[in-house]
């Protein structure tokens, strides 16, 4: 479990940090915008659209891809524990690992309740 | 203040309050998120956008670089994580919903809160009482186990779930309305009201934030929460920054450094309330 944990963190903060590299190369001349709250572009607020970007080489896609495999991290963390419990043959610790892992799945769609 | 030089600074911002974060136990996210918008302007849904991203990196690097792992009771983190995640959902479906100014009073309220909680409870050793109010609860769940210490291995058993996993659903709930790990508490659902050893009940807390903080962030970003040009200096500072204050932790005894923290804290918590009511 520690495993998947550190190449989860050490993968995500690599692509953040060379996205961010590239990101400030490119506009780090700009004035930042974070004063007024108006969204991120659609083309950084999808798993599909900023994957597409980080295949482009585009710098804040990289980041953005960087932060999803960082919020998939403690998922995989969960379903390592579902084999783990599948293994001892706890089926209740299954079921409230699968309960935990479907939440968890919700939430990932980006659907709010 | 160009990008370059506004990075520059969120991420010494960022250092510091991961630092802070860890020594202090309140965890990154309460920090930077009142450094973002008091001291530097950034609107607070993407500061705690920033927040729960540096939240995430935190609890998973924290327990990949010293293997916390052995500690943490998978039985308790996991069942309680049925509810912090749950409440995170809500918690997230809720803040999409709110204005900006709503959100920053909440949070100076919750800063406020948890200063005092991190104060009052966190070096009061848990006492293991012999009676158990729901024994046939904790058999059926099996959440009783075992940790090592230099005496041998120390059997325990935690009391009072139903009461532990309400404060959990509300713990979850605090973290996806407001992109914190809400630490504070998780420690007091595990510690004062289930009576977990303060180990088990560190390391089980650190596995659960990191879930718990997943369960919003697909909100968060569909929302447009997160910024990546504004995440990128802000998780990487935060994760090196408690790395550093976690390992001085261990070393030397931080009770004063603590507690002016912690006032500096509060501090920026009233001037939170304060911007966000307009006074």
């Amino acid at each position: 479990m520690g495993v998947v944990l550190r190449v989860g963190v050490t993968l995500a903060a690599l692509l953040v940090a060379t996205g961010g590299f590239a990101y400030l190369v490119k506009t780090g001349h700009q004035v930042p915008h974070y004063r007024h709250f108006a969204g991120v572009p659609a083309a950084l607020t999808s798993p599909a659209a900023i994957v597409r970007g980080a295949l482009a080489l585009e710098p804040a896609a990289l980041i953005a891809l960087g932060l999803v495999v960082l919020i998939l991290t403690p998922v995989a963390r969960v379903a390592f524990a579902l084999l783990a419990f599948a293994e001892q043959r706890d089926r209740l610790y299954v079921i409230f690992s699968l309960i935990v892992l479907s939440v968890l799945f919700i939430g990932l769609t980006g659907h709010s309740l | 203040m160009n990008v370059l030089v506004f990075t520059a600074v969120v991420f010494a911002g960022s250092l510091l309050a991961g630092f802070l974060g860890s020594l202090t136990g309140l965890g990154g996210g309460v920090v930077i998120v009142p450094l973002l918008t008091v001291a530097l302007g950034v609107d607070i849904r993407y500061a705690i956008g920033a927040s729960l991203v540096s939240v995430i990196a935190t609890s998973s690097g924290a327990a990949a670089a010293y293997l916390k792992e052995g500690l943490t009771n998978m039985r308790v983190g996991i069942f309680l994580e049925v509810a912090t995640t749950s409440g995170a959902l809500i918690g997230a479906s809720v803040v999409t919903r709110l204005p900006g100014s709503t959100i920053e009073v909440i949070f100076g309220v919750v800063l406020l809160v948890s200063v005092y909680l991190t104060l009052t409870l966190r070096d009061e050793s848990a006492s293991q009482s012999a009676a158990t109010e729901d024994a046939g609860l904790v058999r059926r769940l099996r959440l009783a186990g075992s940790y090592p210490t230099p005496a041998g291995e120390v059997a325990y058993r935690p009391q009072r779930v139903p009461l532990g996993f309400g404060i959990m659903a509300g713990a979850g709930a605090l973290s996806g309305l407001l992109g914190i790990g809400s630490g504070a508490v998780k420690v007091l659902a595990l510690d004062q009201a289930m009576r977990l050893p303060f180990k088990v009940s560190t390391t089980t807390s650190n596995f659960m934030i990191g879930v718990t903080a997943a369960a919003s962030a697909g909100i968060y970003l569909r929302r447009g929460f997160i910024a990546p040009g504004l995440a990128m200096p802000v998780m990487l500072g935060v994760l090196a920054g408690s790395l550093v204050g976690a390992r001085l932790l261990m070393a030397a005894n931080v009770r004063v450094l603590r507690l002016v923290f912690a006032l500096a804290i509060l501090a920026l918590g009233v001037e939170m309330i304060v911007t966000g009511l307009h006074l």
